[in-house]
């Protein structure tokens, strides 16, 4: 009996202990290949000169560009009301108020609405409503906002990657002892200046935190942009933000996916995916790295 | 700027034996009253009035959604009273065929032998002995709808969306959406039939068996998957895994609902692994070490103890994995053939509601009814995922935070 107990107790602890061991053999795996399958065209000519010959040949810099231009305009709209949002649920919220339960649920379904919602939200509310109130107030009705652009692209990936930059700051801006606040305020500072002179820098690595896995999140989300900006192919880099632009997720898709000749393409579609990989894997490194310095902090 | 909104402390006289006058302490209604300071007032209703912009954009997303799926429901409505007033059918066929070029084909098609019965044909003593199917099918061909828009939106009735034909562009498009939920579900079940014990298991060993230095390495290990774009996951599957598999079960179809299944597994694992490990580390000690003086085991205690006690967790972890399978679009589009079949098998290629959105509309015309139904089928998977958030946030929550206060219910 004991020794049945014994095994049985074997067999689960195995089983648990194999299902850690396939996932990460797993991620292992898709590691290995992507980096074997896109090294060789890896080189600094790749990431800086443009598609060639239809996209079968040359680099992918405008897609990078692209990419590093959505994210930034990006980043400029979801940090701040990121952070001020988060400033309202740490400071400002009663622990049990309804308003502010509200905003804790409306934050957790904006992270779960999947991204393709977005791309919607993004042509129907972005494009079609302010896009074209715009055309209609500015411009008398000529086509210019209304239309697939970075700017609304931006925008569609800003509420995305909303929720990440909030939970991020909340959290820290928790980790900041009460004491210092209560010394602030018994110094007579408001509580304005307290946040803004005590919690906010103390949050500061929540808030780096924050903008990087959301830059990590949107450079990697190819749903959002699929409609409302992203393009197949621009032999030009966007100069305005009413400009179309690749991205690299977007790149990847529709290589793999639609090019005339998928074979041929394939290291380019390797070494793309490889580039796309690495930016989100040191973005999540670099994220892991200062929460947890932030953890042994306090 | 804000130097004259600290307010001095009440002074106490400077005597030198300290005296404390009983008075310095009495809060009257003047010292107690919040002095109105400007700046504090407005910063603190711009925070609150941003912090409830994410509610605001959660209902945006309803309102605008929604909105565009609406013509559907309204062209539907608008039959009953266009139909009484179908005067002059012929003209505006000319019409129409001048100014809606990329529909010429469905006028067109609609020349054939319904063509008498244009002008009656609106008749609700007709259109009533006409089966339904029929009925629908005309309405589209005839393009009977309002004048205002140029070319009539074709016509979409609640038993056509519920159909088992998708086919948006063709003569006669059908948008019967029972394909896509079937590859959808087919797709959710394959995915979660992988992920769920996978992760669930891995999250066991993770909290209750590792020692802690080698849960620190396997908790960002996991986590490294999630940080993994999907467009990445759904590049790998369609390269690498969909030959591979193919070479190891020997079905004919290379991206099918199996491929696809396993790839979304790949994208709820650490979702599911993140959730039900918390779960499980905030069981209380106390269960445990009552388990483990018991004289049960470890591994009883955790498959016994740990396990039960955090279900309605791993409940909303798989819920919330579920969700995320659904809504997954580029692991669907590149991944599981596309194809909108309405099959069990699970080696057949399928075709899923987000992936549907993602491949055709960018190929729409805005306002066409093809764009509707792509919309409306955006609305259901906002409301499924919505429904599965709230879920899991509510009842789940409430009931795991009761068990662990020692009620249980």
């Amino acid at each position: 009996m004991k020794k049945l107990n014994r095994l049985t107790g074997g067999i689960m602890v195995g089983a648990t202990a194999f299902s850690v061991v396939l996932i990460i053999a797993i991620i292992i795996v898709i590691l290995i290949v992507i980096i074997v399958g896109g090294k060789h065209q890896m080189s600094w000519k790749f990431l800086s000169t443009f598609p060639e010959d239809g996209m079968t040949k040359g680099g992918i810099f405008p897609a990078l560009f692209g990419t590093a231009l959505m994210v930034i305009i990006m980043s400029v709209a979801a940090v701040p009301f990121g952070t001020i949002t988060a400033i309202y649920l740490t400071e400002y919220a009663k622990a049990n108020s309804i308003l502010a339960k509200m905003v804790g649920f409306a934050v957790k379904t904006l992270a779960m609405v999947p991204s393709i919602i977005f791309g919607l939200f993004g042509l129907g509310f972005f494009i079609k409503f302010v896009g074209n109130g715009m055309d209609h107030v500015f411009l008398g009705g000529q086509l210019k906002w209304a239309q697939p652009n970075i700017l609304w692209a931006s925008m569609t990936m800003a509420l995305l990657t909303l929720p990440v930059v909030i939970v991020s700051v909340e959290e820290s801006m928790k980790a900041v002892p009460r004491e210092l606040r209560e010394a602030s305020l018994a110094l007579g500072a408001t509580k304005w200046q307290t946040i803004l002179k005590v919690v906010l820098p103390g949050a500061r690595s929540g808030i780096l935190t924050g903008t990087i896995l959301a830059i990590s999140l949107g450079a990697g989300e190819v749903a959002p942009i699929l409609f409302t900006g992203a393009a197949y192919y621009l032999a030009t880099l966007p100069t305005s933000v009413s400009d179309q632009f690749m991205s690299l997720g977007y790149h990847i898709y529709i290589m793999s996916t639609q090019s005339t000749n998928v074979d041929q393409t394939l290291p380019i579609q390797f070494a793309t995916t490889l580039v796309l990989l690495m930016l989100t894997f040191i973005l999540n490194f670099t994220a892991v790295i200062i929460r947890a310095r932030l953890r042994r902090a306090h | 700027m804000h130097d004259e909104s600290l307010d001095p402390l009440p002074q106490q006289p400077a005597s030198p034996e300290v005296r404390i006058d009983k008075n310095d302490f009495v809060f009257s209604q003047g010292t107690l009253k919040k002095k109105l300071r400007l700046s504090e007032f407005l910063s603190e209703k711009i925070i609150t009035g941003v912090a409830f912009l994410s509610i605001t954009i959660i209902v945006l997303i309803f309102v605008f959604v929604f909105k565009e799926t609406l013509p559907i429901f309204r062209s539907a409505a608008d039959r009953k009273t266009q139909s009484t007033l179908s005067g002059l059918p012929e003209k505006y066929k000319g019409e129409a065929s001048k100014t809606a070029d990329n529909k010429q084909e469905r006028y067109t098609g609609s020349e054939e032998p319904k063509q008498e019965r244009y002008g009656l044909a609106a008749d609700s003593a007709q259109t009533a002995g006409r089966t339904s199917e029929e009925v629908k099918e005309d309405d589209r061909l005839s393009g009977r709808s309002d004048r205002v828009v140029p070319f009539s939106p074709d016509r979409v009735t609640l038993k056509g969306l519920f159909g088992k034909v998708w086919m948006p562009v063709s003569d006669v498009p059908r948008y019967g959406m029972v394909p896509l939920i079937v590859g959808t579900i087919k797709i959710t079940l394959i995915g979660i039939l992988f992920a769920a014990p996978l992760a669930i298991l891995a999250a066991l060993f993770s909290a209750a068996f590792s020692p802690k230095w080698l849960k620190e390495i396997i908790k960002p290990a996991i986590e490294i998957l999630a940080g993994f774009p999907s467009v990445v996951v759904g590049f790998f599957a369609l390269m690498v895994m969909a030959t591979f598999l193919q070479q190891v079960f020997g079905y004919s179809t290379r991206l099918n609902a199996f491929v696809g299944g396993i790839a979304m597994a790949l994208a709820a694992i650490p979702i599911i692994f993140t959730i039900t490990e918390d779960v499980m580390t905030a069981v209380p000690e106390t269960y445990k070490e009552a388990s483990l003086a018991l004289g049960a085991s470890k591994w009883q205690t955790a498959f016994f103890v740990t396990l039960p006690a955090a279900t309605p967790g791993i409940f909303a972890a798989v819920l919330l994995g579920i969700g995320r399978i659904f809504g997954e679009t580029m692991i669907a589009l590149m991944a599981t053939g596309n194809a909108a079949l309405t099959s069990i098998n699970p080696f057949e290629s399928v075709r899923t509601l987000s992936a549907t959105i993602g491949a055709e509309m960018a190929e729409v015309v805005f306002g066409d009814t093809h764009y509707n139904v792509l919309f409306l089928i955006g609305s259901l998977l906002f409301i499924f995922t919505f429904s599965i958030n709230a879920l899991a946030e509510f009842y789940v929550k409430g009931r795991l935070m009761r068990r662990f206060q020692g009620r249980i219910s």
